[in-house]
């Protein structure tokens, strides 16, 4: 049979050459499958991170619409007439911690500037700051959870 | 009474001290062609050196020592660092009180510190001269392609190691430049984010948490830093050197043009042989493929031992010396200790990612992975292009290639500092249009800006000069006029808030 065959009909592939293949793709398919499972105990399945509920107490003497630093955190509140709001300081740009100012907050790191409110004014933050869920417990005292975001504007009466 | 054994013992242990010497070298003295070329080829640690070496390769011209000198200055690095694991202890309460101790209280610490931390940066410095050096000479063209791409992951090694050392101080530089780092490692969500697919396809918060152990710098970052500097790393640096040096050889040794006998004119100053010769150089003919000296004469060639080993020698000292030196003259940072609530005002990571932490402050996936990723690939990419012959082992090519890259050079300078002129005086996007989309910021940046320019620019030379290396040759010194100029505007004119200062000394006290 000495006529050429077409694409469409192309010469059987031997059996020890289809046994190589296989071998051959199994081999790289295992060795790509152990890395990955290798790589599974280098990702952390617990964050080992301080937990991100924490409770604060408003200070009395704190004036409307004058933030309020949570120490140690890096979270800020503010409490006018229509309640309480907490607005994460971690820079959405690289993770700075930012720091009020007269008219918002401003990041030492690469120079964003956020109004009041948490939008960006200026520089490369790419998202306005999160707002932090959080719920009264009376008194002036308040549990923030740092790892949940609420739309901009809620607020908490307490 | 003396009898002949003892004497015979007598004789033997006078004789030891000379037998030991000779029994490991094995051949004698190097003091003729044969003995000298065995010098080479019988020592395990020499014997990656060919027996003889071109005269090309000695001009100092040729490689200016660059690779020797990057070798020399990881050994400072590896000696210092196994010195300074003996006291460094990698966990957040203690780590800062280890280097402090070792700074102030262990004997000579501070020195070996020191030292470590200049040999760090003379590494740096030396495999950026050193892959100038390879890109101007074209000493990257078949058969050494594969060679210069292993010259890029030793470059990526070597920014890790000293990435990843960085943090080991645990001071307030540390902390926030690798806090910078891994959000960076995040910032592929500022696309992912910008596209609303972060929930399914999240490959910027993965390597940041591979990196950090965590969702923030902490115990787990220190410990996975640590094994990545002190184990990881450098096993992966020494191997790779071993198929660079190796590929050195195999490929021919130094680069050198096809004429370069001609170039050298007759020799003079050193007897190419000692002896006259007895044997012809058949053994070589017996080795296939791009070796040196297959298919020619050892003519122009001079021994290794002394001409090539006393030159690398000379290199090894002067990048000890120079590491040593400094070492002495000025002291390693230490600033307070880590403090996760209050960024160091301005945090700037270290010199040679200034340039890079200039771009990421317009945007920080371009800045930090996108660019990067494009120079990478591009450098990369060089021998594939360019498969042009002429110039080879030449300085920039040959006499029309120093006036083009000073042609390209200007034009670097010109566009780096226009677009750094216009973002610092007039802002950028977001301050024009503050509801711009940030996929818009992303794409159109400073740092994206520049790179179309170079590119640009780098396009018209090629068409200009029909000449695929004249383009390379364009594009490596806009990147490489670029990346000095940004690194210049990073350390010095960058201050509280990463605001512009003409001087350090306008920064405000608070």
């Amino acid at each position: 049979m000495s006529e050429a065959r077409s694409r469409l009909d192309p010469e059987p592939l031997p059996r020890r050459d289809a046994l190589g293949l296989f071998a051959r793709w199994s081999a790289f398919a295992t060795s790509i499958f152990a890395t990955l499972g290798l790589l599974k105990l280098v990702k952390p399945g617990v964050l080992p991170s301080p937990s991100k509920r924490f409770r604060v107490t408003l200070p009395e003497s704190l004036a409307p619409g004058e933030p309020f630093v949570v120490p140690g955190r890096p979270v800020v509140l503010v409490r006018d007439a229509a309640g309480v709001c907490a607005v994460s300081r971690v820079c959405t740009h690289l993770g700075c911690i930012v720091q009020p100012n007269a008219s918002g907050f401003e990041c030492p790191c690469h120079g964003s500037r956020f109004a009041a409110d948490g939008s960006v004014l200026k520089g490369p933050a790419p998202k306005p700051l999160r707002w932090l869920a959080l719920s009264s417990l009376g008194g002036g005292t308040f549990v923030i959870d740092e790892s949940a975001s609420v739309a901009p504007g809620t607020k908490v009466k307490g | 009474m003396t009898s002949p054994a003892l004497s015979r013992l007598a004789e033997n242990l006078r004789a030891a001290p000379r037998r030991l010497r000779d029994t490991m070298l094995r051949s004698g003295k190097p003091d003729s062609d044969r003995t000298r070329s065995a010098f080479v080829f019988g020592n395990v640690f020499l014997h990656l050196h060919p027996a003889r070496v071109h005269r090309w390769s000695l001009r100092p011209a040729a490689t200016m020592g660059l690779g020797i000198i990057t070798l020399a200055a990881f050994l400072v690095a590896t000696v210092t660092g196994i010195l300074l694991m003996v006291y460094y202890k990698p966990y957040p309460e203690s780590a800062y009180t280890s280097i402090k101790d070792i700074h102030f209280v262990v004997p000579t610490g501070r020195f070996i510190r020191n030292a470590h931390r200049w040999s760090a940066n003379l590494m740096v410095v030396g495999v950026l001269l050193h892959m100038a050096r390879v890109f101007y000479t074209a000493a990257y063209r078949a058969p050494r392609e594969f060679n210069w791409v292993i010259g890029m992951l030793l470059m990526a090694v070597t920014l890790g190691l000293s990435f990843t050392g960085y943090l080991l101080p645990w001071d307030q530089l540390a902390y926030w430049a690798v806090t910078i780092g891994a959000n960076i490692a995040q910032s592929p969500r500022e696309v992912t984010d910008s596209l609303g697919i972060t929930r399914w396809f999240d490959p910027g918060g993965l390597q940041k948490e591979l990196l950090l152990g965590s969702d923030q710098v902490g115990a787990e970052a220190l410990i996975r830093f640590y094994l990545l500097h002190i184990m990881v790393l450098p096993l992966a640096l020494v191997l790779l050197l071993a198929v660079h040096f190796w590929r050195v050889r195999k490929d021919g040794g130094i680069a050198r043009p096809a004429d370069a006998d001609q170039r050298l004119g007759p020799v003079s100053a050193h007897p190419l042989f000692t002896q006259p010769q007895q044997k012809t150089w058949s053994l070589a003919a017996l080795v296939k493929g791009r070796t040196p000296v297959v298919g020619k004469g050892p003519e122009n060639t001079l021994p290794s031992m002394p001409h090539l080993l006393y030159a690398e020698g000379a290199a090894l000292m002067l990048a000890a010396f120079a590491s040593v030196g400094l070492a002495v003259l000025a002291d390693a940072p230490l600033k307070e200790l880590a403090n996760p609530a209050v960024p160091e005002n301005p945090a700037k990571a270290p010199w040679y990612f200034l340039g890079l932490q200039e771009l990421v402050s317009y945007s920080a996936f371009m800045g930090g992975i996108g660019i990067p990723t494009i120079v990478i690939l591009g450098l990369g990419l060089i021998p594939f292009l360019d498969r042009e012959k002429e110039g080879t082992g030449l300085w920039f090519g040959g006499p029309g290639g120093a006036r083009l890259v000073g042609t390209s050079a200007a034009f670097g300078l010109a566009a780096v500092v226009g677009i750094e002129l216009v973002a610092i005086r007039f802002g950028w996007i977001r301050e024009w249009w503050p509801g711009a989309p940030q996929l818009l910021i992303t794409a159109i940046n400073p740092g994206t800006v520049l790179a179309a320019a170079y590119g640009l620019f780098s396009a018209w030379l090629v068409r200009r000069h029909q000449s695929t290396r004249a383009g390379a040759l364009g594009l490596f010194t806009c990147f490489a006029v670029g990346f000095v100029v940004l690194t210049i505007v990073g350390v010095h004119f960058r201050g509280p808030n990463w605001q512009f200062y003409w001087s350090h000394s306008d920064w405000p006290l608070h």
